[in-house]
């Protein structure tokens, strides 16, 4: 499941719903808003999706990687709107029978979500002001 | 002419002014229709730098165009 969220993620209420109770292995990522980025000091992230094309290719993504690594369960979500250095922007969680192919699938998801999905951020800095990243020079990284 | 829902996110609905319009037009692709909505709003990204999504897939920049259709241009992502 790849869901978008407006409202702040709970990572615990998140593993809960992915309880399998035959998984040994829970591996879970959490990407966190950072306060500088490229030496400017970061007051907020506006993130932005089209949520249904986001959810879709998500869940495409989820589907890839239970085909090619051995686990139980994969789950992803999201945030949207405005978020402040610290919050938790998005959360991915893999559980499976042994802990190597929950490893590999989480860095699959996250690498692929980055690359694919289409979300979006603009950074507002300290000295007032603010860019889309990726959007300015059209390079994706 | 068909009508189409057009959808601009990031970058390209700040350049637009807009989240969304409907257009009618006489372009037969996703490829056309971007080349003439650049033109008119000067947005600066070239299409090679963009993905198309119709009705909410990704779709290649040839997809014909039909009557009705929600058409979206997707700047570069940066999700996570």
């Amino acid at each position: 499941m790849f869901r978008m969220f407006d409202s702040p993620l709970d990572p615990a209420k998140l593993r809960l719903a992915m309880r399998d109770d035959g998984a040994g292995a829970c591996v879970a990522f959490e990407g966190t808003v950072r306060d500088q980025s490229g030496g400017r000091e970061v007051l907020a992230l506006d993130y932005e999706a089209y949520a249904p094309l986001a959810e879709s290719e998500g869940a495409r993504i989820i589907s890839e990687a239970r085909a090619k690594f051995q686990v139980a369960g994969a789950a992803v979500a999201h945030r949207t709107g405005r978020l402040a250095p610290g919050d938790l922007a998005v959360w991915v969680g893999v559980v499976s029978e042994h802990r190597g192919p929950a490893f590999e699938a989480c860095r699959y998801i996250i690498d692929q979500l980055k690359a694919r999905v289409p979300i979006w951020k603009r950074e507002h800095y300290a000295d007032g002001m603010s860019s889309w990243i990726n959007s300015v020079t059209g390079l994706s990284r | 002419m068909k009508t189409l829902k057009v959808l601009y996110f990031a970058v390209l609905r700040e350049q637009r002014g807009l989240a969304e319009e409907i257009l009618t037009t006489t372009a037969p692709t996703a490829a056309e229709l971007y080349a003439e909505l650049r033109a008119r709003h000067r947005f600066t990204l070239p299409a090679e730098c963009l993905r198309a999504a119709l009705n909410a897939q990704f779709a290649p920049w040839t997809a014909e165009l039909r009557d009705g259709d929600e058409l979206a241009f997707i700047p570069p992502v940066a999700g996570g």
